[in-house]
């Protein structure tokens, strides 16, 4: 009897500090098999952002810095351009990147930097306790918006990877989801290949994961999952927006 | 003969594996772990096929899968 399935070796064996349910534990888990399986766990860097994903670099088995709130993709820059022959990437969340980091993100893209982004995206802020975030959904209620979000003086939710995919120097851009098993090996998939991007040194990739986050929703875990899927997905439409093909 | 083990300490009662097993054989065990979750567990063994289904999507990797 052979093992089929475990923990990969780029994910540490500490526990996670998250909720029961959050899916920020797949998308580790996705991120971590990505570099097992393209073997660049030695030579991997990764940014942490501020947010729920701030301890990231316990949970990694690779070099990790911590980058300020925002900041992590000029952190990236600054890490890739000393040393172009490793893989950085940078994992933050919505709050971080959508809000505070809109510039960084857009100017990385936009200079073609060669990392990697994994954004998860979970239309809340999770870490401060449930506040409105530039994703949250038109009408949804939120700690900032206890009637709902109102487009009227709250304006509307972005679309990062749509807004991204403008740019030129963005040459792979996909959103995924992990609301269920299929879509979890679809998402796999888009992050190992958003990684294969940066090592043929073709650009910036960044792959955009809808995520869940049970506690800020008020839901429980797999009612989060359904959530996602009825009220996101419509909204946040799933697809490769830019891939190296499209760009030469 | 496939079989799953699953890490009782690292678990912390979510139910997303009991929700995807295709043979339903995953429990929440009435006994609760350090952290104070209920845990999931497998009470049939023999029917387990070995998919690893309940291991993709545990947020915290405490399913480990034999085959």
């Amino acid at each position: 009897m052979k093992v089929v399935f475990e923990r990969p070796s780029a994910l540490s064996d500490k526990q996670t500090h998250y909720c029961p349910g959050c899916t920020h534990g797949i998308i580790h888990r996705l991120v971590a098999e990505a570099i097992d399986e393209l073997d660049v766990r030695e030579k991997t860097i990764g940014v942490a952002s501020v947010g729920c994903s701030v301890l990231a670099y316990e949970y990694f088995n690779c070099d990790m810095q911590q980058a300020a709130h925002g900041r992590a993709p000029a952190v990236a820059t600054g890490i890739k351009r000393v040393h172009p022959d490793k893989v950085v990437f940078t994992y933050q969340g919505d709050g971080d990147l959508a809000s505070i980091g809109m510039a960084e993100i857009v100017h990385a893209a936009a200079r073609g930097e060669k990392i990697t982004t994994i954004f998860v995206n979970n239309t809340i802020y999770g870490m401060t306790g449930g506040q409105m975030a530039p994703t949250s959904l038109v009408g949804q209620k939120t700690t900032t918006s206890p009637y709902g979000r109102n487009p009227e003086h709250c304006g509307y939710p972005i679309r990062i990877a749509e807004l991204l995919s403008t740019l030129q120097g963005a040459v792979s851009v996909a959103r995924v989801s992990v609301h269920d098993v299929p879509n979890i090996i679809k998402a796999k998939k888009a992050i190992k290949k958003a990684f294969e991007v940066q090592l043929s040194g073709a650009g910036f990739s960044i792959v955009e994961v809808l995520s869940t986050c049970p506690t800020n929703w008020g839901k429980p875990p797999l009612e989060a999952l359904n959530w996602l899927k009825e009220n996101m997905i419509p909204y946040y439409p799933l697809g490769e927006y830019r891939t190296p093909e499209e760009v030469k | 003969m496939p079989k799953v083990e699953f890490d009782r300490e690292r678990c912390k009662g979510c139910e997303l594996c009991i929700s995807v097993c295709p043979t339903k054989i995953i429990i929440l065990d009435e006994k609760i772990n350090k952290k104070g979750y209920k845990v999931a567990t497998v009470h049939e063994m023999d029917k387990c096929i070995g998919c690893a289904t309940c291991a993709r999507i545990c947020p915290d990797t405490v399913i480990k899968v034999y085959k």
